[in-house]
């Protein structure tokens, strides 16, 4: 089909206002990338203030053929918002209202380009928050949270996005306007909510969003144990894990990591240091306290160099700087980084690590690991420079084997970052055929011409059958070992 | 579709970097578009595009480095419409130091534009030809006050023939700074501490702050003899060269420059105190500037070390808290060059606290930009009013009589805002309410 721009164009404008249809060649360059290191340009990009003009902006697609990728602030790390087959592009940083906070039954309801922590912020006059944050939450939106499930430290003991998650309104393919779920905690029939949350927007345009709320916790610590070697730091995790302590977030970072937040935002890690430990515990103050000492007994058995806590706020936030600003500093570093997402059993850190350690000296490639080690989620990241000839090509193919290490040692492609254009290729190596049929087939029910998000999640190309045969190969050795 | 990528559509050799002022490409490679930056970017946050934030504007300078795009007209003006208030570097986790990369910008945008238009005109005469002369500025600055003065501005608002006439000219007219009664003049003089020495201090006298601001520019003197400081006003000292910077006309920047670190060095003081954030913070970045200049690159590292923040200044010595209370409710708004360029947030907000029987109130995004930033109020006249905007909602929030700052810019454009909406408060330095205090001491 040929596009006939000089009538989209005209139509966008009249729906949205001319300074929101972006269609200038150079002008499309900024919509071309998103956190992550795909790229491509949109067709044209509009940005939509209300459900209905959504709704709108999704008709004239639609006659026209154009695919539409829904765009929050861009922070994503798998390419969720680059529009790989072109098409329209509907950023919703204009749809940034708080329209309703339900107080008394812990409900807010939000537009999608409402940024993360603006919600905590707004809400905390009342004591509650909104328990989702992932890093980027000073600038991601709670749309994109949705549409990729994001997790956060804090998700190994609150929950990923869709447990936060009451209702959603959403634009389908033909330009209806509905709400899936509700205010309330049970709805009945399917959970169309519970299918649209992470599907990274291949389905419907979330325009409104029913989240819940906590209550903040009268009290919160954070310790900070450094060790000279990752090993004691990850064997600390197992062994906090082991002792029955469920801490609200456990997040690790190891020596490339440590040189970059230091520089940074100088957040005062000690010389010599290979790996830092980053424990919170929240809940009453007496429990808190308790855990807290539990914790640091842990610590101390692996020869920590130095153990840190603060409980007030002002502190707690100087050791948490380091963390939340540290997968940008990775820019002091090098100009690009790949981050893989994959997740493995908390068991099997220590050799995961020690795995990822080896790829990196025999390619050459450095890494930088900051993981969500409560929950085991990974974020190796290779580091490379895009500018130099096949690069990018050598670190895909290196996040390509980590991913597939993850999977073999019995964990996932990713932990809360999606799919997108990033891991759909080793997709095969963790789902069946038949899971990949189910889920292939639930999304024309959405929209029959797939014009939502195309490209994404699902592997094209010549390479799934190879990957088809990694996974029965990892299948048939068994977890444990090398292929 | 489009995309002029490289090879294909050749791109004529004036629309891309080139020279010794491009952008440094191992600092525009720092980016990893992270998009942490957004929330801190004035322009982002009234548009919600990425077109008019850090991180697009990172994405465009590396486009042209790429040779993917030229710098057309659409590509300028969504350079030209940032504010360079510097909120991204300090959002950054990258360290990309935006304040060069786009003051690099600026200057390749410079050898681009368009001659011709009024306001283009009145900026390159007011620029080069009256700035760096302190006579002509004030003999303009006098026809300004006789003008303010005399009946004829009110007349000339009144009937609105200007805003028919000239609209560009109308925005000068009414962004136009009220000339003050008195001037400050450098000429070489030299104010005594007050009881014992304590440091020597040269001031920088500026280009309008003396002539908008000249008893401001007096009291900032006192409080420095009050804390013991000998300050000397060297006479051929010359405008610091901020505004020159900020919109690409970096040869002249780097001449007032070089003129300016050849005065105060000869001055034999301690520091160089500096009462204008803007000024401040392009003093501090003289080593930057020059540090292609084999003559002067040395000379200005040490220049630039020992400039100082009037704020900074006194919080080091540290000041002498003063004891007399003055009754009123204040607020802060931080001057984004000295909060995102200087890093000073504390020293402003550490004086305030000193003073007794004041209530202070934190402003509500207090170190969002007022819109303010050089000549940004006459050129992009319209946005810099809605960055306002949003400041005069948040201030008024707050319930303050007095509104301080740090820098004639931020003063003239919350005055304005304030005027505007018709609020019952004042504007006023931090220094001015130090200056205050530490005078009611005396009387009594």
């Amino acid at each position: 089909m040929t596009l006939d721009m000089n009538s989209i164009i005209p139509q966008l404008q009249a729906v949205v206002g001319a300074e929101y249809v972006i269609h200038k060649p150079e002008d499309l360059i900024v919509f071309e990338y998103d956190g992550s290191v795909d790229r491509a340009l949109p067709t044209v990009v509009a940005l939509p203030d209300s459900a209905e003009q959504v709704s709108e902006c999704v008709k004239i697609a639609e006659r026209s053929g154009l695919p539409i990728v829904a765009r929050g602030a861009g922070t994503g790390l798998s390419g969720g918002a680059v529009a790989e087959h072109g098409g329209l592009v509907l950023a919703m940083t204009r749809m940034t209202r708080i329209l309703e906070v339900d107080v008394e039954n812990r409900v807010a309801i939000v537009e999608p380009g409402v940024v993360n922590l603006h919600l905590s912020e707004q809400v905390s006059k009342h004591g509650l928050y909104f328990a989702p944050d992932p890093s980027s939450q000073r600038a991601c939106t709670i749309g994109g949270n949705v549409a990729e499930n994001s997790g956060g430290p804090h998700c190994l003991a609150y929950g990923v996005t869709t447990n936060h998650v009451l209702g959603l309104e959403v634009v389908y393919a033909d330009g209806g306007i509905e709400w899936v779920g509700g205010i309330h905690r049970e709805s009945p029939g399917f959970d169309l909510r519970g299918i649209i949350i992470g599907s990274e927007g291949t389905l419907a345009i979330v325009t409104k969003i029913a989240v819940r709320l906590l209550r903040q916790p009268e009290a919160v610590k954070t310790l900070l144990a450094v060790f000279s070697e990752l090993d004691d730091a990850s064997a600390a995790v197992s062994g906090i894990i082991g002792a029955g302590i469920v801490p609200a977030a456990i997040e690790m970072m190891d020596e490339l990591c440590i040189s970059a937040a230091e520089a940074a935002v100088h957040a005062g890690y000690p010389e010599g240091a290979g790996a830092v430990l980053l424990v919170e515990v929240d809940g009453l103050a007496e429990a808190v306290e308790e855990e807290v000492a539990a914790v640091e007994e842990v610590c101390n058995l692996y020869d920590p160099l130095e153990i840190r806590t603060a409980t007030d706020p002002v502190e707690r936030e100087k050791l948490w700087s380091g963390r939340k600003g540290v997968l940008g500093a990775l820019g002091r570093l090098a100009p690009n980084y790949l981050l893989v997402d994959g997740t493995v059993p908390r068991t099997r850190l220590v050799e995961t690590l020690s795995r990822i350690k080896g790829i990196s000296e025999r390619t050459g490639y450095p890494i930088a690991n900051l993981l969500h080690a409560g929950d085991g989620n990974l974020h190796p990241s290779v580091l490379f420079d895009e500018r130099k000839p096949g690069d990018t090509e050598a670190a895909l193919k290196i996040g390509g084997e980590i991913l597939e290490l993850c999977v073999e040692v019995g964990g996932v492609l990713s932990g809360e970052h999606g799919i997108g254009l990033e891991k759909q290729e080793y997709m095969p190596l963790m789902f069946t055929d038949a899971d990949m049929d189910v889920m292939a087939r639930l999304r024309p029910s959405f929209s029959t011409n797939n014009i939502f998000n195309p490209g994404k999640i699902f592997p094209t190309g010549a390479s799934c059958s190879d990957i088809r045969q990694m996974a029965a190969a990892i299948q048939r050795a068994g977890p444990g070992a090398y292929v | 579709m489009v995309e002029a990528k490289h090879g294909e559509a050749r791109i004529a050799p004036d629309f891309l970097f080139s020279g010794p002022d491009a952008p440094e490409e191992s600092d525009l490679y720092k980016c990893v578009h992270c998009g942490f930056c957004l929330q801190a970017c004035p322009t982002y946050l009234e548009t919600g595009l990425e077109t008019e934030s850090p991180r697009g504007r990172i994405a465009l300078m590396k486009a042209v480095n790429e040779e993917r795009i030229g710098m057309t007209d659409s590509v300028i003006r969504h350079w030209d419409l940032c504010i360079q208030c510097r909120a991204c570097e300090v959002a950054c986790p990258s360290g990309v130091p935006y304040g060069s990369l786009i003051e690099a910008t600026m200057a390749q945008v410079e050898r681009r534009r368009k001659p011709g238009a009024l306001a283009r005109f009145a900026e390159n005469v007011s620029l080069n030809h009256v700035l760096p002369h302190q006579g002509r500025l004030k003999l303009l600055m006098s026809a300004a006050k006789a003008y303010q003065r005399s009946g004829a501005q009110s007349l000339v608002r009144k009937s609105g023939v200007l805003r028919r006439l000239a609209p560009s000219l109308a925005d000068m007219e009414a962004s136009m700074p009220r000339v003050s009664s008195t001037y400050f003049s450098a000429k070489g003089q030299t104010v005594e501490a007050e009881g014992e020495a304590r440091a020597r201090a040269a001031i920088l006298s500026g280009c309008v702050m003396p002539l908008v601001n000249g008893p401001e520019m007096d009291a900032v003197v006192r409080v420095l003899a009050r804390n013991g400081c000998e300050v000397v006003a060297p006479e051929r000292q010359v405008c610091c060269g901020a505004i020159h910077s900020h919109v690409g006309y970096l040869d002249a920047a780097r001449k007032m420059a070089r003129r300016n670190i050849d005065v105060f060095s000869e001055a034999g003081v301690d520091a160089v105190v500096v009462a204008s954030a803007g000024c401040g913070s392009r003093m501090k970045e003289y080593a930057h500037l020059l540090r292609d200049d084999p003559q002067y690159s040395e000379k200005a590292r040490r220049f630039s070390d020992m400039v100082k923040d009037i704020h900074e200044f006194l919080v080091e010595l540290p000041f002498v808290p003063p004891r007399a209370a003055l009754d009123c409710r204040v607020t802060y708004q931080d001057s984004c060059h000295l909060a995102n360029a200087q890093r000073i947030t504390s020293a402003p907000r550490r004086i305030l606290d000193s003073i007794p029987g004041m209530e202070f109130v934190e402003l509500p995004n207090a170190g969002r930009c007022c819109g303010a930033g050089g000549t940004y109020t006459i050129t992009e006249r319209e946005f810099s009013l809605r960055v306002l905007n949003s400041k005069m909602d948040d201030f008024e929030t707050t319930g303050a009589d007095v509104l301080t700052t740090a820098n004639p810019g931020c003063l003239m454009q919350l005055q304005y805002g304030i005027a505007e909406r018709g609020l019952p408060a004042q504007v006023k330095y931090v220094t001015d309410l130090l200056d205050e205090a530490y005078r009611r001491e005396r009387s009594g």
